[in-house]
Parts: structure tokens; C-alpha cells; sequence
């Protein structure tokens, strides 16, 4: 604080100060929560004795979901799709987003496809009609329905296009007079000074697959093969269950809510969050410069 | 003359072979799984049955639409659609305005890092993992939330179980997952401010109120501008990720949404005919807005996004 500063200005900051900080435990709080209560013995959980420190510590839960086959089984698959995923979504966008980025003079039908992509931003057949599209292709059931309808991710592909536009045009210019082709000019020049760029997009597209529950819920119909959001999600959200009761009371869903296992329930949940959490350092490191980058160019 | 024009088509096109062939891959998978699905829609005028396929079911022109117009509730859905999806959209711009005006106040960059580390977060974390977690936190009997409202003295609320409620429940807990993660872009404009408009403000004998109202908010107004009428094209983008993860039959009445209402009509009850209409609605609805904010986000701010 400066010393400057009038009395009512230092009171502002500090309420400032207090507000904020408030305001950032209010975001991390539910997470603590439900750490407390993964760590906690499902008797304290239910009597309600947990709040934002274990009571009774054990790692039971944890043990337990650990050892649940359906739990390993979704773990894989959520690993498959992020890898494969990641894979496929950013070559696609790094090969779609060089070419769409070349001016009109030099790409004369650039016009055309970038509006053959962005049309896909406006429209889309929803719902039902994607659901038969796949189903017709024999992919329900299959790794291929997580990984390929996603993979062209017109936003990235705009993010990667703009960046790529605001490198040197000499750079482009100089390495095709230099007999590059445009190949080699985009995997040895473009994508070696676009790092940062791609990076962010990286991170952005691994936690888009891991966080993806809705298209195993649709696609798989043997829960043997859902990734891990899904199964967490019929595990304890599960409106399926609730749907399929019908007229369900208020005092049913209060029982509902008491009689599953809190302790379990919080530790899968944990499980789940924890790769984001892991990479949530690299993710802020990057995601600054990358939403920068593509929402508020000149 | 013609056949330089030709050769010079051919030439052209050869130079540029290798650009089209790197469009390949992703013109496929587009037509594959977004403009195929397009023509999908033809289901909205068929009376669809999956084993007879999208050539040979029976076309029956509007009738699916007639249908869905005389289904009950079909209006309280699409009201509940807009009224989540405005309250939404205005006050997910209010919070991180603010916060990001706010935070620009604080001194010390050690508080303001961790503050902006701590309110990016929830924006990372999926909503069946945010749901698990709100469904516990807000629980009537053992919720966290209950707990402090008991501290009060206050009767425990059934926040996700209470039809009056819930619209607010879905407004106050999408904020509160998006808000940190939208103050960047706000953040990021006030760094652009010339630093001179505030020095020759200083002069003039502006305090930081003053300042505040007179530089800083005219400097974010342009990106303020943009991000509102974008916003504009979500106007039926009521969330079904965060509503089909805390919705129940308790709060179909006011919570239930048009992607919601697709989903149990299409694939629960397998009504694909009048769920591929309902949606086809919607994407029409949407159209019609989201090409009327980038227009005028490109009329008013000279915004494009390629």
C-alpha cells in the first residue's frame, strides 16, 4: 500500500483484498469438500460430521474404487480416447489450419473451405440425426465414435490459423523461394515457431476428451465401454435412474441421496478431477496467451 | 486466349495441390459426421423407422411439427430455455467484468496471481464431476451449503429438488464455473489501455473512481460490445451439459430445456421423428441468431473470425 493513499482508498483495498480472496476460496471449496469427504469413513460421512478436513481418515474409498473392475475398465478407455483423440484432432488441425490460413491472392479457393469449416460453427443436424449418421456407421460401440466426430475442432483450426497469420510472411516467402515445398515449409518452418500456439491447443484438447461424458453415454451401449466421465456420470448423477421412476417424491430423492455411499462416490469423483488437476499448471501457463490469441485479435 | 486461361488453371491448380490434399483429411470428417447428419434432418419430415433407414421411411411433410406443437409443455420448455440461457448470458458478462475491474485494483501481484489461479479452475472441471460435487454440496440433509444456512438459523433448502429454485441454481453455479475463466479476456484489454489516459486523467484531478469510469471502462467497452453480441447467439445454449447433470422429474417443470426435452423425446423414448424436429427447430432458432451476432459483431466491432 502506498502511503499516499487516503484512508477510504486503503479501506477499498482491503475490503478488495478480502472480497477476492473470498471469492477464490468460494471457487475452491467444493473441491475441498469432497476431498475431505473421499478421505473421511463412510459412518462420519453420513452422520454428516464431515466439512473441509477428514474425519476419521482412511483410504478405504480409495481403495475400493481402485479396485473396482467397471472404475479400471472406464479409466482405460478415458485413456485410449485421449491419446488417440489428441492424436487425430491436432494433426487434422494443424493440416487443416496451414492452408486455410494462406491469403486469397495465393490460395484462391481458401474462400470456399473456410466456409465449407465455418458453416459446421452454424449449423449442425443435432441431436438425432448425428446419433443414426453413426450408428449407420457401424462405429456405436467403438473407440472411433469418441474420437472422430470431434476431431476437426473448427475453433482450434481458427485459433492455429490466426496464429500462423501473424508470423513473418517472409519466413513463408523466403523458404518456397528456397525450393521448400509447401510440406516441409509447413512440419520444419510453421509449426517448430508455432509451439506456444499448439501447445495451448494441446492442453485444450486433452482435457476436452478426458472431460467428454455425453457422447459415451449415447454411442456406447455396453457400459463396459465407457470412458470414465460417463460411468462417473450414471454412477452419481444418473438421471436414467430417476427418469425411469417416474413420479418420484421429494422424500424418495432425500432417501436416494442418503442410502449410496457418499465416501465412494466422492473418491471417484476426486479420481476423475485429478488429471485436469494435474496439468491445471501447464494449462495456466499456456491458456492466457492462447484465449488471447484467438478471441481478441485486431 | 481461352487456352492460356486454361493452362494458367492448370498451372494454378497443380501449384496448389499439396494445399488441397492437406484439406482432405478434415473436408471427410466434416462431411462424415457434420453435413451428413445435415441431410439426417430429412427425418424431421419422415415418419422414421431406423430399420427401414433414412431413404425408405414414409415422408409425411409437417406433421411432426404439428405434432410437436400440440405436445404439452412445449412452450414452458422453450421458455425455460431462454429465461436460463438470458440470465446466463448477462450475468456470466456482469461477474467477470467486474471481478477482472477488481482485480486491476489489487497491488500486490502475488494475491492477484493466486486469486486468478484459484477462479480459472472450476472452468476445467467437466460438469458430471462439478454435478457429483454440487449434488453432494447442496444436499438438504447432509450439504455443506444446508449446514451454513442452518448456522442462521434458516430451514435447509432443497436447492436441486425445489422447482422454484432451480433456474437460479443453474444461473448462480454456471457463473460461478465460468466467471474466473471469462475475466481473461478482460483482463488482457485493461493491459492494452495507453497508460498516458490515465496520467493525463491524474492531471485533471481524477481519482480512481473517476479514473475507473472515465478511462478504464471506455477502454474495455469495445471488447464489452463484442463479447455481448456474440453472446446473443447462445440464446436457446441453456447448458445441457450442467442441466442434464442436476436435473430430476422435481424440476422438469421449470428446468427442462429444449436439448434436454431432444434427448429424453429422442433417444429415452425413441420418438426420433418429433426429437429430430424439436432440435431442427432449434438449429434453425440458433441460426438465425448466432449469423445475426457475428454479423453484427462484424458490423459494430469489425470482428471476423477467419
Amino acid at each position: 500500500m502506498d502511503i499516499n493513499d487516503s484512508l477510504g482508498r486503503k479501506v477499498f483495498l482491503i475490503c478488495n483484498n478480502v472480497f477476492l480472496i473470498t471469492l477464490a476460496v468460494v471457487c475452491l471449496l467444493p473441491l475441498i469438500n469432497i476431498l475431505a469427504l473421499s478421505f473421511s469413513s463412510s459412518s462420519a460421512a453420513t452422520a454428516g460430521a464431515v466439512k473441509l478436513w477428514p474425519v476419521d481418515f482412511t483410504l478405504s474409498s480409495y481403495k475400493y474404487a481402485l479396485s473396482k473392475p467397471e472404475f479400471l475398465q472406464s479409466l482405460f478407455v478415458s485413456i485410449v480416447r485421449v491419446v488417440l483423440g489428441t492424436i487425430i484432432s491436432l494433426l487434422v488441425v494443424v493440416i487443416s489450419a496451414y492452408p486455410l490460413s494462406k491469403e486469397r491472392t495465393d490460395f484462391p479457393m481458401r474462400t470456399f473451405y473456410v466456409w465449407f469449416f465455418f458453416v459446421t460453427i452454424l449449423f449442425s443436424g443435432g441431436l438425432i440425426p448425428t446419433y443414426m449418421v453413426i450408428r449407420n456407421y457401424h462405429m456405436l460401440d467403438t473407440i472411433w465414435a469418441l474420437v472422430l466426430p470431434g476431431a476437426v475442432a473448427v475453433f482450434n483450426i481458427v485459433l492455429l490459423l490466426n496464429f500462423f497469420r501473424g508470423t513473418p510472411k517472409e519466413i513463408q516467402e523466403a523458404a518456397l523461394v528456397d525450393g521448400c515445398t509447401q510440406w516441409q515449409l509447413l512440419w520444419k518452418m510453421m509449426v517448430p515457431i508455432s509451439i506456444p500456439a499448439l501447445a495451448t491447443i494441446l492442453l485444450f484438447t486433452c482435457v476436452g476428451q478426458w472431460n467428454a461424458w455425453f457422447d459415451g453415454l449415447i454411442y456406447m451401449n455396453s457400459p463396459t465401454n465407457y470412458p470414465l466421465q460417463t460411468y462417473l456420470q450414471t454412477l452419481v448423477v444418473s438421471t436414467e435412474l430417476f427418469t425411469a421412476g417416474g413420479n418420484l417424491t421429494a422424500e424418495d430423492m432425500k432417501a436416494l441421496a442418503e442410502v449410496s455411499d457418499r465416501t465412494t462416490k466422492a473418491s471417484q469423483i476426486f479420481l476423475a478431477a485429478l488429471p485436469v488437476l494435474v496439468l491445471y499448471p501447464f494449462l495456466q501457463k499456456y491458456f492466457m496467451k492462447g484465449i488471447v490469441l484467438g478471441s481478441v485479435k485486431g | 486466349m481461352l487456352q492460356a486461361a486454361t493452362v494458367k488453371r492448370r498451372r494454378s491448380w497443380k501449384k496448389h495441390l499439396p494445399l488441397h490434399l492437406m484439406l482432405v483429411p478434415g473436408i471427410l470428417l466434416l462431411i462424415m459426421f457434420h453435413y451428413i447428419p445435415m441431410a439426417g434432418i430429412v427425418i424431421a419430415f419422415q415418419n422414421f423407422i431406423p430399420a427401414k433407414g433414412f431413404f425408405d421411411s414414409k415422408w409425411v411433410g409437417w406433421n411432426n411439427f404439428e405434432f410437436m406443437l400440440q405436445m404439452p409443455g412445449i412452450g414452458q420448455v422453450l421458455w425455460n430455455t431462454i429465461f436460463i440461457a438470458f440470465l446466463k448470458i448477462i450475468f456470466g458478462q456482469i461477474a467477470p467484468i467486474v471481478t477482472a475491474l477488481l482485480l486491476n485494483e489489487v497491488r500486490k501481484s502475488s494475491i492477484k496471481r493466486s486469486v486468478q489461479t484459484l477462479i480459472y479452475l472450476p472452468h476445467f472441471l467437466s460438469w458430471v464431476i462439478l454435478g457429483g460435487i454440487l449434488i453432494d454440496i447442496l444436499s438438504p440433509s447432509q450439504g455443506l451449503l444446508n449446514e451454513v444456512i442452518s448456522w442462521f438459523g434458516m430451514e435447509p433448502l432443497f436447492f436441486l429438488g425445489n422447482d422454484k429454485l432451480f433456474p437460479y441454481v443453474l444461473v448462480v453455479t454456471d457463473v460461478w464455473k465460468e466467471f474466473g475463466f471469462g475475466t481473461i479476456v478482460y483482463l488482457a484489454a485493461l493491459t492494452s489501455i495507453n497508460p498516458t489516459l490515465y496520467e493525463a486523467a491524474i492531471m485533471d484531478g481524477a481519482g480512481r473512481w473517476k479514473q475507473t469510469i472515465h478511462v478504464t471502462l471506455p477502454g474495455m467497452l469495445p471488447i464489452i460490445v463484442l463479447l455481448a453480441t456474440l453472446g446473443l447467439g447462445g440464446v436457446l445454449n441453456a447448458g445441457f451439459d450442467q442441466v442434464f447433470n442436476l436435473y430430476n422429474p422435481l424440476v422438469y417443470r421449470t428446468g427442462d430445456i429444449l436439448d434436454t426435452f431432444v434427448y429424453r423425446l429422442g433417444l429415452i423414448d425413441a420418438q426420433y421423428a418429433v426429437a429430430t424436429a424439436v432440435g431442427l427447430f432449434k438449429s434453425v432458432v440458433s441460426l438465425i441468431f448466432v449469423g445475426a451476432s457475428y454479423w453484427l459483431a462484424y458490423r459494430i466491432a469489425g470482428y471476423r473470425i477467419f
